[in-house]
């Protein structure tokens, strides 16, 4: 039986980004917030031993145990679904801070096309346009709705960063400077210029100085130290929740943070409305039930999905006629279209960099191109990124080079800092048969199903890929490489190789109850006391990293439940809409 | 940096070169102790192996860490010419057993990592299509034990040697067989075991010594890798710069 505790205001689920900036925004207003997080709680203290690539980049140190939860994975509906039992494709944030702990910190806004994703590509190119399973919808909220809220998120994290000259408006500068331009960046920068293209520093969550945010919370200037996405930043130079969002909330005396308790259901009075979770102390094994006000699921993209399918919550998608919204419209990021540079006689500062170093240009991102002539729709940023090449993972050679032996390792050392690597990072279109369910074989260490991804690249993907991964090669042949290694398919999706942890999609947003799960104050259509807020939201991913869109999002829910507790009842007029599948 | 750090640099790197001449490691002798070497050092042949240096038992520097937690002495010599052929000592550098990568191995297989503590290993279990990632019932450990097993299985099949005797090019011959992942184990395809030596072994040569390769920084040596810095705000704007390695030992002993 488990141990009923007081009521509270709101409850999360999850500890990350979105619960973090959730749990400060309500604790300001004064409402009570119990945060419940799976993993431990952590201090910038604990970071002294950071430097260490075997640990964190390769053991993934600071992630979830996928001996108790994973998730499995099939190419399509004709293939057995089988668990991912080592990381690859994805790695998944557990602790205090989630992954806003060991990401990057490269941050962007999504373009106005973006949010008006189908309609803007219906009246530029005409419905024929959209081949037939792309599921593609609007967000129900438009560039200069979100824009506020991007500012806010912006200010909070002090993300640095100069203007993208094709991106949207903007109604404040950002708070710090762009990050220092390292002399292969200035190479980029030259050749971009060279043809025509409109490069720009990247934004980041890596502070460029020393900053003090509204919430009057002051952090020191990163130190392009070289161990940062993996990795948490020992200077807290890095935005993440542990050193921005949850002293915020501590400090207002209204939030209590539970770690090591994992929520296993939202609880329901069956008429429509949460009445608070269950969860169980992973140290004691205790089962608990908080009941609450408020109920805020932030515990990432699989996991949105999965509690809401194991709570019985919304309508399941069915992937055969398109009806129902949970678990719909999961995508990814095109990452693979890229070109690799080999230069022979020049060396660059590659041990170094910073998670969010890095230049880019938008000049075939998003409808900034016109696609008249080309078969597919979208594209993505191309950006030359300097993170810091560890040497583990990094051992770049020519291709027809051997992959053991000493010419690999005489090519290895000799390019390890002669290599430079220009990549796209494309938009992931939404597809009908792509989508998030629970697994009919697999179980956590709880005995639930584990959730289930089927997911594959398609046409779209594989021509945006391609397109990318040439205008990747243009700009490497300008900046003067003696040798250009460039992606020429686009292979099948592969969950084994690392490609990026940018996973959207399962629980989307949108103006119509019938095609969507949330509205755009990320509340659920049919549990107006539950707010599903994350990436999950996102109904297609754009040509950019998710969390500052994600970070944005979680400002406007946090404004939803204020508004919610104050006059109750759903925060939108839902709409019929005619992009219904 | 500061002029303390300096100083416990070069005490470090001074420490690094005598403990690199004892143990004659920098010559390139195999690291096994005297009486365990000569037993050893018989194959199934009856004859010797290559010499095994004999270390001082009372050498102040010498490395404790060289000893086994996994290995048995058979699969530890295999490793260590194998690696040795994967990252061959040459000009650029030390290799394999200089930089003690297959000390670095047997260690890892010893904990978490060995035995997938932090993996998924519930079943069923089913081959699944390549997309799917690693579906195999068998931790690293057993892979490992298969896999050196088969070397030498292999080696002894083909040239009627332990594979630790045979030449370079012999050696490498073996490797290939398994690489290309036409040699037929118990369990893992042989593919798959190489995959997993391989990084073992770059693993072995570039992770902080703090695990057992990397003897003396000399992997981030040969590829001009700092190591553990504190900061690079003085040199992020400039042309490329060399800077000397440093280990995480010196950020907990400061
Ligand atoms: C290596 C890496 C680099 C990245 N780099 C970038 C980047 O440069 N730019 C960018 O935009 N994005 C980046 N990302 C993605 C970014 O980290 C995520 O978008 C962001 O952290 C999402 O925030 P979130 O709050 O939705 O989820 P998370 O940060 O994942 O937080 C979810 C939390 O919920 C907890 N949880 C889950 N299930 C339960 C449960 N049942 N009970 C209790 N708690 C639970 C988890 O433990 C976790 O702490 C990166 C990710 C990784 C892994
Ligand atoms: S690169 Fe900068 S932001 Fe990243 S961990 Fe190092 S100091 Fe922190």
């Amino acid at each position: 039986m488990a141990t009923k505790l007081p009521k509270t205001d709101a409850v999360i689920i999850g500890v990350g980004w979105a619960g973090g900036i959730i749990a400060s925004e309500l604790t300001k207003e004064g409402l009570k917030v119990v945060g419940i997080e799976r993993g431990n709680d952590r201090k910038t203290e604990d970071y002294f031993m950071m430097h260490d690539e075997l640990r964190y980049a390769q053991r993934h140190g600071m992630m979830q145990d996928l001996s108790k939860e994973t998730v499995t994975f099939r190419n399509n509906e004709g293939m057995r679904a089988l668990p991912m039992r080592r990381y690859g494709s994805f790695l998944l944030g557990d602790g205090v801070g989630g992954a806003g702990v060991h990401w990057n910190g490269q941050n962007f806004r999504f373009l106005p096309y973006d949010f008006e994703l189908r309609s803007q590509t219906i009246e530029k190119y005409g419905e024929d346009k959209i081949p037939e399973d792309m599921t593609i919808q609007d967000w129900g909220i438009t560039y200069d709705e979100i824009e506020p809220y991007y500012d806010q998120y912006e200010k909070m994290a002090g993300i640095s960063g100069e203007d993208n000259p094709l991106g949207g408006h903007r109604s404040n500068p950002f708070p710090t400077p762009p990050m220092k331009k390292t002399v292969n960046m200035k190479l980029f920068e030259e050749a971009a210029k060279k043809l025509g293209l409109n490069p720009y520093v990247q934004p980041s969550a890596n502070l460029s100085e020393d900053y003090t945010n509204p919430d009057g919370i002051s952090r020191v200037a990163c130190q392009y130290c070289g161990f940062c996405e993996r990795f948490g930043c020992e200077y807290g130079a890095k935005a993440d929740p542990i050193v921005t969002v949850l002293p915020v909330a501590k400090e207002t005396g209204n939030f209590e943070l539970r770690p090591h308790s994992y929520v296993t259901r939202i609880l329901h009075d069956g008429n429509g409305k949460a009445t608070g979770v269950l969860y169980t102390d992973l140290n004691t094994g205790e089962e608990f039930e908080q009941p609450a006000d408020i109920v805020v699921l932030t515990s990432y993209v699989f996991n949105n999905v999965r509690l809401l399918l194991l709570s019985e919550l919304g309508k399941v998608y069915n992937p055969a006629d398109g009806t129902g919204s949970i678990g719909k419209n999961y995508a990814y990021q095109i990452r693979k279209g890229k070109a690799t540079g080999f230069f022979d006689d020049k060396k660059f500062n590659m041990f170094a960099g910073a998670g969010g170093l890095g230049i880019l240009v938008d000049d075939y991102n998003g409808d900034n191109f016109d696609h008249t002539d080309l078969d597919f729709i979208h594209g993505g940023m191309i950006i030359h990124q300097q993170t810091g090449q560890r040497p583990i993972a990094n051992n770049p050679v020519p291709s027809g080079t051997p992959s053991w032996g000493q010419e690999f390792k005489d090519a290895s050392i000799k390019y390890t800092n002669s290599t430079l690597t220009v990549s796209g990072e494309g938009a992931s279109m939404a597809f009908k048969d792509h989508y998030l369910d629970l697994d009919p074989t697999y179980k956590d260490s709880f005995g639930d199903p584990l959730i289930r991804l089927t997911y594959d690249f398609k046409e779209q993907d594989r021509k945006l890929a391609k397109y990318l991964a040439q205008r990747c090669e243009e700009i490497l042949v300008e900046m003067g490489a003696d040798h250009v290694d460039t992606m020429q398919e686009l292979e099948p999706y592969d969950v084994a190789v690392y490609q990026s942890t940018h996973n959207t999609g399962g629980v989307i947003m949108g103006a119509d109850p019938e095609t969507s799960a949330v509205n755009s104050y990320l509340q659920m259509w049919d549990v107006e006391n539950l707010f599903v807020v994350g990436a999950s939201a996102f109904p297609q991913n754009a040509g950019y990293n998710p969390t500052g869109t994600v970070g944005a999002l979680s400002y406007r829910a946090a404004e939803g439940i204020v508004e919610y507790l104050k006059n109750g009842g759903g925060l939108v007029q839902g709409k019929k809409e005619k992009q219904s599948v | 940096m500061s002029t303390n750090d300096q100083k416990s640099l070069d005490a470090i790197d001074s420490s690094r070169r005598k403990f690199l001449k004892n143990s004659g490691i920098a010559a390139g002798g195999i690291a096994v102790g005297g009486a365990l070497g000569s037993l050893l050092g018989i194959n199934g042949n009856g004859e010797p192996a290559a010499p095994a240096s004999t270390t001082p038992t009372s050498n102040p520097t010498e490395n404790h860490n060289q000893a086994l937690m996994y290995f048995t002495p058979e699969q530890f010599a295999i490793t260590d010419a194998a690696t040795e052929r994967i990252f061959p000592e040459d000009d650029n550098g030390p290799g394999a057993k200089e930089l003690l990568i297959a000390y670095y191995i047997d260690h890892q297989l010893a904990g978490g990592w060995g035995t997938g503590a932090t993996e998924y290993t519930s079943g069923p279990f089913f081959p699944g299509e390549p997309t799917q990632g690693y579906q195999g019932r068998l931790n690293r450990q057993q892979i490992f034990t298969i896999g050196l097993k088969g070397i030498q299985d292999y080696s002894q099949k083909t040239y009627q040697k332990n594979f630790p005797q045979l030449t370079a090019e012999e050696q490498d011959a073996v490797l290939t067989e398994f690489a290309d992942g036409n040699v037929t184990l118990s369990g893992p395809t042989s593919s798959h075991f190489f995959s997993e030596l391989r990084a073992a072994t770059l693993e072995g040569a570039y992770a902080d010594p703090l695990y057992g390769g990397n003897a003396g920084m000399a992997g981030w040596e040969m590829k001009n890798f700092p190591g553990h810095q504190m900061s690079y705000l003085n040199i992020i704007e400039e042309e490329f710069t060399e800077i000397k390695p440093q280990a995480l030992n010196s950020q907990h002993n400061h």
